[in-house]
């Protein structure tokens, strides 16, 4: 037992109770914000949303998991069993790896490793790879549609991201979150850079697959998209990576951008989840008022004008801080 | 590379099956891809027929009217009034004034909800699920309004051959006003969020163009001919019922694309109201059924031919009478029947995300192509 208790260390149990909470909040943030979306896309269409089960339909989610819980778990006949049955985990694995340098305050860190941003970025590219895996195995004409533009559409929108991520961290010169938040004690980055503010998003909505740029669940076109042949349990995974996705970007979004937990009189946490559900709030406000973009016309955008532009706002941090 | 390795490259077949999200109803198409672009479309149709034209042939006049709600329920009324129309035609009826401006009235109000609901549903098809949302509310105080008067809310009934069976009152007059004002109050919020909106522009500017030549080779009619530029409306060219008495105009676009569908649409929405407007405030008095009409509808030997202008574009009816109880023939003539066979032509060669677009643009029901 002693051996155990020196191996873990204080690290070590740092970072169980770390994980323990992630899975925690993982769980309790999927519901909350399953419910915020239902509640915000009804009240922007003149509805109530959900009202029967729970205040306010609160307890509407844990209904719905409870339902799709007890959905049978088809498997269909020609699937390539292996990777069909990974893909939902593979889904979930890096986003929930995500959470572990995410500052939500001065303190409350569970790892504040010195390459922060980039496990960050490196693991939302792996989110690709699940999707490609989930429509291939399918055996789905449309599935493999889906999951092929899924993939020309995070590649594309994969390189703004990381050269608007540059910029700021050249202006900061360090890759580790709490440094680029401590960089903002004075004044918040979206007021020194709006444009790569204005880039980040974009690149965020369509890295999270949200609408405008939600080809690859496109209902009216692919029927359900690469995750046509999911059902029960698994596609309930996709969900649940989809919105905590949201929630890590719209993280990323606060840190490099809104000051992250900075702000008076409340402490650092409850600002840090201001700011991210704001941002995720924005991102809902997306869906739910714009058409989708045309497939081409998605990946021109990204290649024709978000990457010019996200190279010029490199160059001009770039130029200032050397004048400076 | 993949000439080396003695792959060919080939088209796949993506069938577009019946049960769809966005094929409108019960309408399948086959499609030939290569890669995004589609090589081949073939729509097959037939999937939602039931008999209409035969139904005819076995029951008499008055039991086939509830027929004509079903063939294009989103514009119900419009296809009842050419029932009636042919029929009155055969039988020498004169209908009251103050019966076809009912008819006009509840027909042009039929004609905003069809275009509403248009609206609604090609931008949900779009991707943009919030204005459906909008469209279906203006169209509950719509349909609040008709339902009081006719007792239905979608497939209605109401015409009958000599006039209306019920009589419209104060109130129907003063929601007919209000529903008006209302709906104009809404076309700054369907402009700002959609017509102006980049990405729909982009999705709708130059794409799905119909030429004038195809128009006409093809038998178009409705707003996809005006949407082309040819300014042909049957209330305008062979006016009928109370219609010389409005002064409303054709709204026409002038690519021929979808956005100029869509314009043509929206303004034809406007006209609409114009024309209830003006209608309310001329109503004449007087009976709403013509004298002497009988009891047996018994029309004398003869042929007629009626058309009227619906949501859809020019819809016709062929009534065959032998003297008898039952027609002999009747023969539908559908606008959705003509407008989708410009549709093999829209989709080839072009991106299957803008198969949907097309579709959706030239506004077809399916119950209306299979009868």
């Amino acid at each position: 037992m002693e051996l155990v208790a020196q191996y873990l260390g204080s690290e070590g149990a740092r970072m169980v109770v770390g994980l323990i909470a992630v899975i925690a909040l993982v769980s309790v943030n999927a519901l909350f914000l399953i419910w915020m979306e239902r509640k915000v896309a009804a009240h922007m269409q003149l509805r109530p949303g959900p009202m029967e089960v729970g205040p306010h339909g609160a307890v509407q989610t844990v209904a719905d998991a409870i339902k799709l819980m007890g959905k049978e778990l088809i498997t269909p006949a020609e699937v390539d069993k292996p990777i069909f049955w990974l893909a939902p985990i593979v889904i979930f694995l890096p986003v929930l790896l995500s959470f572990l340098v995410i500052p939500f305050s001065s303190t409350w860190i569970i790892k504040d490793m010195n390459v922060g941003i980039l496990l960050i970025l490196a693991f939302s590219t792996l989110s690709v790879l699940s999707i490609l895996m989930a429509g291939w195995s399918s055996n789905n004409k449309y599935a493999v549609f889906g999951a092929i533009r899924s993939v020309a559409q995070n590649i594309a929108y994969e390189i703004p991201l990381l050269v608007t991520t540059m910029s700021i961290i050249l202006m900061v010169g360090s890759f580790k979150l709490s440094d680029i938040v401590t960089a903002q004690s004075g004044v918040w980055f979206v007021v020194v850079q709006p444009l790569a503010f204005i880039l980040f998003i974009i690149c965020a909505t369509a890295e999270t697959n949200r609408a405008p740029f939600d080809i690859p669940e496109a209902e009216s076109e692919l029927v359900a998209g690469f995750h046509t042949e999911y059902t029960g349990m698994r596609f309930a995974l996709f969900f649940l990576a989809e919105y905590t996705n949201m929630f890590i970007a719209a993280a990323v979004a606060t840190v490099l951008f809104l000051g992250g937990w900075h702000g008076p009189i409340l402490p650092g946490v409850v600002w840090f989840l201001i700011k991210v559900y704001a941002v995720i709030f924005l991102l809902m406000w997306f869906r739910w008022t714009f058409p989708r973009t045309r497939f081409d016309q998605l990946v021109t955008f990204a290649w024709k004008i978000l990457i010019p532009l996200a190279f010029v706002n490199l160059l001009i941090t770039a130029l200032v801080l050397k004048l400076r | 590379m993949i000439e080396l390795l003695g792959i060919e490259e080939k088209t796949y077949t993506l069938n577009l099956g019946p049960q769809h999200p966005s094929t409108h109803g019960v309408l399948r198409v086959l499609l030939e891809m290569d890669g995004e672009f589609i090589t081949k479309a073939e729509p097959v149709i037939g999937y939602g027929h039931r008999g209409h034209e035969h139904m005819a042939e076995n029951r008499n006049y008055t039991q086939f009217l509830p027929n004509l709600g079903r063939v294009d329920y989103l514009h119900a009324l419009a296809y009842n009034q050419c029932y009636c129309m042919a029929v009155e035609k055969l039988l020498e009826l004169k209908v009251p004034e103050r019966a076809e401006y009912i008819r006009v009235i509840t027909c042009e109000l039929n004609r905003i909800s069809s275009h509403l609901l248009w609206f609604g549903a090609y931008l949900m098809d779009l991707g943009a699920f919030t204005p459906f949302l909008y469209c279906f509310d203006d169209r509950e105080h719509l349909l609040d309004l008709l339902d009081g008067l006719t007792g239905s809310r979608l497939t209605y009934c109401f015409f009958r051959f000599g006039g209306v069976p019920v009589d419209i009152d104060a109130e129907f007059v003063a929601g007919c006003r209000a529903f008006v004002s209302r709906l104009r109050s809404r076309w700054d919020d369907y402009h700002n969020l959609v017509t102006k909106n980049v990405i729909f522009i982009h999705r709708t500017r130059d794409v799905g163009i119909i030429t004038r030549d195809q128009c006409i080779k093809y038998g178009i009619t409705g707003p996809n001919l005006r949407g082309s530029g040819i300014p042909y409306d049957i209330r305008k060219s062979e006016p009928y019922s109370a219609y010389p008495d409005f002064d409303f105009e054709i709204p026409i676009g002038a690519n021929g694309d979808i956005y100029d569908r869509y314009i043509v649409r929206l303004a034809e929405m406007e006209q609409s109201c114009r024309i209830i407007e003006q209608a309310c405030n001329k109503l004449p008095d007087g009976p709403i059924m013509a004298e002497k009409v009988p009891k047996r509808i018994k029309p004398p030997v003869g042929e007629v031919y009626q058309a009227v202008e619906t949501a859809r574009g020019s819809f016709g009816m062929y009534i065959v009478s032998q003297g008898d109880v039952k027609p002999y023939r009747i023969k539908l003539r559908t606008p959705s029947f003509a407008n989708m066979s410009i549709f093999p032509e829209m989709a080839q060669d072009n991106l299957v995300a803008d198969l949907v677009a097309n579709l959706g643009s030239i506004d077809v029901v399916i119950p209306e192509i299979d009868r």
